[in-house]
């Protein structure tokens, strides 16, 4: 009977120690300290929040750059709302599976004709592929250079100038050496919808 | 592979690798000297008297006992979600089968997820159910280590230590100021920390877009310091906000290592044979770079299927191209590699990519991992498991020899030789027995997503997982339906106790014995040909147990995988 009193109060002062206390007390420390990632590292336009720089979102326009296939759920865990960022999930299907291989294909051929590759040019395999998140807010330097081309057109801004975007947008490996280089979708779209309104007025309007 | 690759393999090996006998040194110095006066508080509000020493017998209730207050208040909060308060979302309750397969799964340092976090999951919840139950796992495995290898290191003795005061010496000296070291920097690279749960956004399209925060930092230090591997969302660490960059990405993995990689160093300072420690930790070592190998080899390869739809980039510093379904853009091929090879030897079970969508060898090599278990294996117990390995190796080589085998001094007899068989068998008749079982069984069959070998790999990686308190998942797999979760719920129990309580027992039995001093006729256990007996032993007999799964897992996949069969 001793022993399982001394437990019980064990299992109370932890939770109050490690289940409260700890967390609070971080939560303390780290809104002081970093502010804006302890709450989410949100982009702020015009007063409201339209984005978390970590987190993708779902473009879709012809005129911007999309982001990888997602494979979120719907709020009940079926179905499909892409970048729902309340219930990140990858897709969970594995090389030997017919639906996969098919699903990848419908991709492939849509990436084909929308960005006008020719038929020696290979599709950037993060183009074609679900994250592990399905919140995955960054694309390859590849993949953004072939979307220039359509997003040139429908804009009708040099392709040089967009190329420039990407690479001053684009994200170096951290420290020269950790993880490759990448570009954040929601912050080049961003970009992009500046550089098109200041485009349109050359000369500060 | 690419210079780039290599670069961040070796820097990472090396931190890890050189940093591992400091944190041993440490480890080994927190259970020296006097208690603080935190401790003694401590000490005085439990009640007990932190210098009375307990047999084995006394440590394994004890360790029994407060585990099971833990899980119950845990299973209570869980399964009375809806009605606790800081829920604005109004979440329901949990299931009781998920419920207990969560409790379960945490107290046990597994923490497989029958759950998806962000959706399922008030703050409270992710508060004072998993992190606290976070904490619990992963100090009542260091300690029950630390009783094991008192049973090697002491001479003629009775006991082997005292469970509380194990336990609070690693969880104020080491345990808690790393994890808030270590949240700290994880929120500074980008994961949140806050008590508000809900952040609505308004993307420029239109439309909304629902962000969901919490104390996300604190839980991931925890779940990566205590391999535990539980994450705050379903995605777990491929979730950008719970690993946002690669550096993150590398303070995470070592995180998984700075205390299991130390343990050989620990025990070679207790044992006070540094070559001992050194031979150890490359058996672990050779073990652990091995799997990283083939996970890299693996994952670089895009399947034939997919490549002959004109898929694949060309390898450049922009981007190794490999098997990306499932993979995060901003770790790539080599990040993610490193990350599944690590949390898997270690038995975190977190992950930054969806394990469901490796290639076959990657699932392979995960497998391998989990069946073997401690290499370096997970928070204290791995290494346990770790030792049990090598007094069956020893034995096996004095059978070989014909005279009686001696381990670090210790006569090792039939009772210890029981003992630690006892303990190995947990693991091929629960993974096996239960693989079988489910898909024998409508049930069973009910819950695997994708079809083919790739099918029968997620239940067997499923239930390898829950027995080796791994947690990572193949995520195909309907954990949630009441099947797997109790299945799974109950042999997390089992795969938790059962091997550790022989273990306990054979440190109890070996404690009473002498040390024998070396003489020339002693088989030395610190030299390459122990190294070489050892890994060959692990190899040998994990091979013999599961080669029949593997090959009608992974090992068939691949075949179909290379010749462009699907199912």
């Amino acid at each position: 009977m001793k022993l399982l009193s001394v437990s019980a109060k064990f299992a109370l002062f932890l939770v109050l120690l490690c289940g409260i206390g700890y967390p609070v007390l971080m939560t303390g420390v780290a809104q002081v300290l970093f502010p804006i990632p302890a709450n989410g590292s949100l982009i702020v336009k015009n007063g409201v929040p339209v984005a978390s720089s970590l987190i993708g979102q779902n473009f879709t326009r012809k005129d911007e750059f999309h982001p990888r296939p997602s494979a979120t759920p719907g709020p009940d865990g079926n179905g499909s709302v892409p970048y729902d960022a309340a219930f990140s999930s990858p897709s969970n299907l594995g090389p030997t599976t017919k639906s996969y291989l098919s699903g990848v294909k419908q991709a492939v051929d849509q990436y084909r004709s929308e960005n006008h590759l020719s038929s020696g040019e290979t599709v950037p395999d993060d183009a074609v592929t679900a994250s592990g998140s399905g919140l995955d807010p960054d694309i390859g330097l590849d993949n953004a250079m072939y979307q220039v081309r359509r997003i040139a057109a429908e804009r009708k801004i040099p392709k040089e100038t967009l190329k420039r975007l990407v690479r001053e947008t684009a994200t170096p490996p951290q420290f020269g050496f950790l993880g490759p280089w990448r570009v954040n979708v929601v912050k080049l779209n961003l970009a992009l919808d500046l550089l098109s309104a200041t485009a349109i007025r050359p000369h500060g309007g | 592979m690419t210079y780039h690759s290599i670069s961040q393999m070796i820097v990472f090996f090396l931190v890890a690798g050189l940093s591992a006998p400091l944190v041993g040194r440490y480890l080994a110095w927190i259970y020296e000297g006097k208690d603080t006066a935190v401790e003694r508080g401590t000490y005085r509000y439990l009640g007990i008297d932190p210098d009375s020493e307990m047999t084995w017998k006394t440590y394994g209730q004890t360790l029994l006992a407060s585990n099971a207050l833990c899980f119950l208040i845990g299973f209570m909060v869980l399964w009375f979600q809806g009605s606790l308060p800081f829920n604005p979302r109004h979440l329901p309750s949990l299931s009781a089968p998920v419920a207990f397969n969560t409790a379960a799964s945490f107290v046990t340092n597994t923490n497989w997820q029958a759950y998806a976090g962000e959706a399922q999951l008030s703050n409270l919840s992710q508060m004072i159910s998993i992190t606290f139950l976070m904490f619990v796992g992963a100090a009542t495995g260091f300690s029950a280590l630390m009783a094991i290898l008192r049973g090697f290191v002491r001479s003629r003795g009775a006991t082997v230590g005292n469970f509380w005061k194990d336990f609070f010496r690693f969880l104020y000296r080491a345990f808690l100021p790393a994890c808030a070291l270590m949240a700290l920097i994880l929120v500074e690279q980008g994961v949140p920390q806050t008590l508000k749960e809900i952040r609505t956004l308004h993307p420029v399209d239109g439309g909304t877009q629902t962000l969901v925060l919490g104390p996300v930092a604190a839980l991931e230090s925890v779940k990566n310091l205590g391999t535990n591997g539980g994450g705050f969302y379903n995605a777990n660490a491929a979730h950008p906000f719970e690993n946002p960059t690669p550096l993150a990405n590398m303070i995470e993995m070592f995180g998984m290592l700075t205390f299991t990689f130390s343990l050989p160093f620990l025990f070679g300072r207790l044992l006070k044979r540094s070559r001992q420690a050194l031979a150890f930790f490359a058996v672990i070592w050779i073990l652990y770079a091995g799997g990283y190998g083939l996970m890299q080899y693996s994952e670089q390869s895009i399947a034939p299927a997919i490549a002959s739809m004109g898929v694949g980039s060309p390898v450049s510093e922009a981007m190794t191209p490999g098997n990306m379904e499932g993979k995060e853009t901003r770790f790539g091929i080599t990040q993610t590699s490193l990350f599944s090879n690590t949390t898997i030897a270690a038995t975190t079970g977190a992950v930054d990519a969806a394990m469901d969508s490796l290639n076959p060898i990657g699932i392979g090599v995960a497998l391998f991992h989990m069946f073997l278990n401690e290499e370096p294996g997970g928070k204290g117990v791995g290494f346990a498991g770790f030792l049990k390995e090598a007094v069956l190796a020893i034995f096996l080589a004095g059978l070989m020899v014909g005279r009686t085998p001696e381990f670090l001094g210790k006569k090792i007899e039939p009772r210890e030789v029981k003992l630690a068989m006892l303990s190995s068998l947990v693991t091929p008749v629960l993974v096996l027995g239960l693989t079988g079982l489910a898909l024998l069984l409508p049930a069973g069959k009910a819950g695997i997503d994708n079809p083919g070998p790739h099918g029968f790999s997620e239940v067997l990686y499923g239930y390898a997982s829950g027995n080796a308190n791994n947690g990572s998942a193949m995520g195909g797999l309907a954990a949630s339906s009441p099947f797997y979760a109790v299945s799974i719920g109950i042999e997390m129990l089992f795969g938790r106790y059962l091997p550790l309580l022989p273990l306990l027992a054979l440190a109890g039995s070996l404690v009473r014995k002498p040390i024998h001093p070396r003489t020339a006729g002693t088989f030395e256990t610190d030299g390459f040909l122990f190294v070489v007996l050892m890994l060959g032993f692990m190899v040998v007999v994990t091979a013999l147990t599961f080669l029949p799964a593997m090959t009608l897992g992974p090992i068939v996949e691949h075949m179909f995988m290379r010749t462009g069969g699907a199912f």
